[in-house]
């Protein structure tokens, strides 16, 4: 009886309907919207193939070929196998890409096929997934052997870079997002603190000022390590409240005794005194005007670093030890932001990093897209001016509505509810995913799942990011809703995997 | 592994980026007003419909200034393919230069005008507009837009009419939301003293555009477009037809002829020469230049605007003074041997006449002793707390007669003229180092007195209502207009009815008395219209006396009061005097029984004796 009921559990029980449900939701979602992103005063049916809604509907439609091949045809355990070589396969896809690709928007990321063009870094989201799954999910594999960490940076990492070189920067930072898988799978916190610590700073580094950013790195690692030593937890707050304290005062109270220095240097080189020939006029505490403020914090970060070491040398914290390291590396990148800023990044990046931060008011250059897609989605207000009724981007005022910018159409003509609603479909499907993938027995598929969640966020995340002006305009699309064939096949492959996968664990256990 | 703590710090992170997003969408759609605001600037084009002028109409109907068409030639630079410029410049009648110049500039600001359209030319007449149209289709991005200008099909009252043109940046700053570029205002005359009434509201149809300035459709087709409210048509107190006479009899003459209804205060023509012709008007961005810098300043308006003394013509108010204050009767007769001395050698000289006179003879032959008398007998009165006080109350009846003061009239740009005060001469000679014989001269209206023409018509109109005037106003009631009441109560003056008909006697006499009695104006006599007049000729130090009239008739129903003032004519009876008489006879009787006097006086050239700086 019971033997027989895991192998009768139909296709019913079997399979996530929630999810394929809401799957579809979002694809109608963005196939409506894209029709009313291409839709002007001269309307088109959305079946029309000379737009982009006609298109998008054969893309959907394979996309449900490619699903339902995917759930019935190709057998599930196959995929595991199968991850290396279909690993290998992408890779050599987006090195060749380099070379043989088209080239759109300044990036070499398209192979061409007559009508059609290819984009083989979304697929590679799904190889890397894979393999990823796959190396994690080996018996014996711990993140915290070295060997093992770095074999699984490095399956993430050569994709990544390879897209780098493809100047496809934001399918790049999509990559990111498989940290939190690694975290899942047991990789130390630390490391996710560590990442936000190296954003932070280096925003700040370019909005605040270097010192500032160094004075909030000091107080950072100062409350890290009063709450890792318990014992000594209130004389770090107080000893390190008051340094950062005095810190942040330092710009000010120099500020202070430098000007008074300088009306007294200015007062004295005035006097109607000649010097002897060769000879300046000198005043004894011109010397302090050459001191900074950023050199006492280098001092006393000097200082305590030297007593950081001892210690943590004496008492065996090697948290102290690391935190010493930290912030010397901290240190090392606040003064090199500046250098990475100027010579790392390109140009059109290094300007929508600068839009973004509020830093240059470009609204007819660079920060044309934001603005506009800002004005889009902020016009829609509440309950949005309904379905076609769009002026922003109907009328073309939205760049790549249709694709990256397609959340513009929602946020313009569904309004805050709208918005609202599309975010919460990401969210349920994101959560779905990640409870669905801790519910089975193979670590293949748990992991698996957690990629496919942790692909959609980051897609998400910077995507609406952008078009709300929260995160730099990098072209990347929010999935299953942007216009385009590679885009939408790349995640009906992701999630439908999964969906099989999972078919599997429930059709047998 | 299920329900580990990482899963909910996960979930925790996922929950914290959806509410940042949440947060900041909640910003911009519903807190923030800035991007609704500016995705209606991105969409919306206000495309504005001028609303036509009001019509300007004389006292009879006819009309002064209308509207007719002409077109704008607008370009869009963007939809030019070559074209032959030659060809273009032919049809549309301006230099070859001129369109590549347009053409280069819109080239360099290509950018800023995007798809929109920008005049090339203001204000084409329709006869080369029909001949553009015909060949239009050669020249694909130029367009005419109909715009409704100006017209005028009397020539009268250029000055009084105003010009309309397109608005400045000063004049923008002055009139802060209610204009913008490319609006056109009234700037002098009536077009400006009622441009609030003229100019009607303008309205404007909202169009959707695309991201490329292109017109997709009517915004909610129409409903929020705002239709334009047409200008409400003015009807004015002028008579055009006199209007124009005057400005025919005032050709080649420098002056200014004024005309009042005494009954209603109402201005029957308004003439000052040299002035701007009406033609030049419809188009005053091309003549402007010429007529700035002519030097007899036809933008001025003498009527209103010119001081000058009055002369003689004042006479008549001191001897009205005289009358109401009991130091003068019209018995009284004071001798006159060529001039009033006084002291041991001052003389105020007067011309040869019979001696001596009383009150209305005094008046008839404009006797310069006999007022020397008068206004000594007033301003020495006992009565009185020393000169200066006297002064101040003669001050007082001068202005009841409108004198020294703006006189409150419709018309823009009024001066005030001068009556002066004791003060004046206590700060002039120092208090008790004056008298009546310092200030002889105010006796026959020189000195400090000025007055404008619109002065001397005002108070010739006080004189025939005996005692009152209305405020002299150049707009009547009409369906769309209600004027101010109070250019329909009497203005009485502080000199009793029963003084007048003496005064008037006096002006009677003095046309109506034939050549050799010794009346001043006999030359302004018509049979059967009982004009009574009074000649001035004013000294002045700009060269050859002002020649200055004033008349009324008839004498007993008085239907015009005319002041004239010809700059420089010599006497009062050689160019205002007949210049008013036939303005007289062309309002009553239509037409003149004088041709030759006319024939002269419209031939007579006075201009070539104003010095022009």
């Amino acid at each position: 009886m019971i033997r027989e009921n895991y192998t009768q559990r139909g296709l019913r029980q079997s399979l996530d309907w929630k999810l394929v449900l809401c799957y579809l939701a979002l694809v109608l979602i963005g196939w409506l919207n894209i029709y009313a992103s291409v839709h002007s005063s001269e309307p088109a049916s959305i079946f029309d193939f000379g737009v982009r809604s006609g298109k998008q509907f054969v893309w959907i439609l394979t996309s449900f070929a490619l699903a339902l091949t995917i759930l019935f045809v190709i057998p599930p355990s196959w995929w595991q196998g199968l991850s290396p070589w279909i690993y290998l396969g992408v890779v050599f896809l987006l090195g060749a890409v380099i070379f043989l690709g088209v080239e759109v928007k300044g990036s070499r990321s398209w192979f061409e096929f007559g009508p059609v063009r290819f984009q083989p870094a979304e697929v590679s989201k799904i190889s890397t997934s894979l393999l990823l799954s796959m190396l994690l999910s080996r018996t014996g594999f711990r993140l915290s052997r070295p060997r093992d960490f770095f074999l699984a940076v490095a399956i993430i990492g050569l994709p990544m870079l390879i897209i780098l070189g493809e100047k496809e920067t934001g399918s790049a930072l999509v990559y990111i997002g498989f940290i939190f898988v690694l975290y899942r799978e047991g990789l130390s916190g630390w490391w996710l603190a560590l990442i936000g610590l190296v954003i932070l700073l280096f925003i700040t580094t370019l909005t605040l000022s270097p010192y500032a950013s160094l004075v909030i790195l000091a107080a950072l690692l100062i409350l890290c390590n009063a709450f890792q030593d318990g014992r000594r937890f209130w004389r770090w707050i107080i000893y390190g409240g008051l340094a950062v304290l005095v810190l942040s005062l330092l710009p000010w109270l120099w500020g202070l005794v430098t000007g008074a220095v300088q009306a007294r240097a200015d007062a004295i080189s005035n006097l109607a005194y000649v010097p002897r020939a060769g000879e300046e006029p000198r005043y004894f505490w011109s010397f302090l005007l050459k001191i900074r403020p950023v050199h006492f914090f280098i001092a006393a970060a000097g200082i305590g670093a030297v007593i950081g070491v001892y210690r943590s040398y004496r008492e065996r914290n090697s948290f102290l030890g690391l935190s010493v390291a930290a912030l010397i590396a901290g240190t090392l990148l606040v003064f090199s932001t500046d250098f990475i800023f100027d010579n790392v990044l390109q140009d059109h990046q290094r300007k929508r990093i600068e839009v973004l931060l509020g830093m240059k008011e470009d609204p007819s250059g660079v920060g044309y897209n934001v603005n506009q897609s800002k004005i889009a989605i902020g016009s829609g207000g509440f309950s949005g001016k309904g379905f076609l009724g769009g002026t922003q981007t109907t009328y073309g005022f939205v760049p790549e509505q249709s694709t990256d910018f397609i959340f513009c159409t929602v946020g313009e003509e569904w309004g805050f509810i709208g918005c609202l609603v599309v975010i919460l479909l990401y969210v349920f499907l994101i959560t779905r995913l990640i409870f669905d993938a801790d519910r089975c027995r193979e670590s293949f598929t748990r992991i698996y799942g957690y990629c496919v969640a942790a692909c959609i966020f980051m897609h998400l995340f910077i995507n609406i990011g952008m078009t709300v002006g929260i995160m730099p305009v990098i072209g990347i699309p929010l999935p299953l809703l942007s216009y385009g064939g590679s885009s939408l096949w790349a995640f009906t492959i992701l999630i439908f995997i999964f969906l099989s996968l999972y078919r599997q664990e429930k059709k047998y256990f | 592994m299920t329900d580990s703590p990482r899963r909910t710090r996960l979930l925790i992170g996922l929950g914290v980026a959806v509410a940042i997003l949440v947060a900041r969408l909640f910003q911009i759609q519903i807190l923030d007003d800035r991007y609704k605001r500016d995705a209606s600037n991105n969409s919306m084009v206000y495309e504005m419909i001028y609303p036509t002028r009001g019509v300007i109409y004389d006292r009879t109907g006819r009309i002064l200034v209308g509207n007719k068409v002409a077109y704008d030639i607008l370009v869009t630079p963007r939809e030019v393919q070559p074209f032959d410029t030659a060809a273009l410049a032919r049809v549309l009648g301006t230099g070859e230069d001129f369109i590549r110049e347009k053409m280069e500039e819109y080239r360099q600001n290509r950018r800023r005008i995007g798809y929109q359209s920008v005049v090339m030319l203001r204000q084409v007449p329709a006869e080369t507009y029909m001949r553009f149209d015909e060949v239009k289709y050669k020249f694909p991005g130029f367009k005419g837009m109909p715009r409704s200008i100006r017209d005028y099909p009397f020539n009268a009252g250029g000055n009084l009419l105003g010009y309309v043109s397109e608005v400045d940046q000063s004049f923008l700053d002055r009139h802060p939301g209610e204009y913008r570029r490319g609006d056109y205002a009234g700037k002098t005359g009536i077009e400006a003293a009622r441009e609030k009434d003229l100019r009607g509201e303008k309205g404007y149809h909202i169009y959707l555009r695309n991201s490329k300035n292109q017109i997709e459709q009517s915004y909610r087709d129409g409903e929020m477009d705002v239709e334009a409210v047409p200008g409400k048509d003015i009807v004015t107190t002028i008579d055009a037809e006199l209007q124009q006479y005057g400005q025919e009899l005032m050709r080649n003459k420098v002056g200014s002829i004024v005309a009042i209804e005494p009954s209603s205060g109402e201005i029957l023509a308004l003439v000052s020469s040299p002035g701007i012709d009406v033609n030049q008007l419809a188009d005053i961005g091309k003549y402007y230049d010429e007529i700035a810098n002519n030097p007899y300043n036809p933008m001025y308006n003498r009527a209103v605007q010119a001081s000058y003394p009055p002369g003689s013509v004042f006479k008549l108010v001191n001897g009205l003074i005289g009358l109401q204050e009991g130091v003068l009767t019209p018995q009284n007769r004071y001798p006159c041997s060529q001039g009033y001395h006084f002291g041991a050698k001052g003389k105020l000289g007067c011309h040869a006449h019979r001696s001596p006179l009383d009150m209305e003879e005094s008046i008839m032959m404009s006797c310069n002793a006999y007022y020397c008398y008068v206004i000594r007998n007033i301003l020495d009165n006992s009565k009185y707390q020393g000169i200066d006080d006297a002064m101040d109350h003669w001050r007082e009846y001068a202005m009841s007669f409108g004198f020294g003061r703006k006189l409150g009239s419709d018309f823009p740009a009024e001066l005030g003229g001068n009556i002066p005060t004791g003060k004046f001469y206590n700060k002039r000679y120092g208090k008790g180092h004056w008298n009546s014989v310092t200030v002889i001269s105010l006796s026959i209206g020189q000195g400090e007195i000025l007055a404008t023409p619109m002065h001397l018509a005002n108070f010739c109109a006080t004189i025939a209502n005996r005692g009152y005037y209305k405020i002299p106003h150049i707009i009547k009631d009409s369906e769309d207009i209600e004027i101010d009441p109070k250019y329909h109560q009497k203005q009485y003056t502080l000199v009793d009815t029963v003084h007048f008909p003496k005064v008037i006697q006096g002006m009677w006499r003095a046309v109506n008395s034939g050549f050799g009695s010794g009346g001043t104006a006999s030359i302004a006599a018509v049979d059967g219209l009982d004009i009574c007049g009074k000649t001035g000729t004013a000294q002045n130090p700009r060269g050859k006396d002002h020649s200055v009239f004033i008349c009324f008739a008839p004498k007993d129903d008085p239907k015009i009061a005319v002041a004239c003032f010809v700059e420089n004519g010599g006497f009062g009876a050689t160019w205002a005097c007949p210049l008013a008489s036939l303005m007289v006879e062309k309002y009553l009787k239509g037409g003149t029984s004088r041709p030759a006097l006319e024939q002269r006086m419209k031939e007579g050239n006075t201009m070539v004796n104003v010095r022009t700086k």
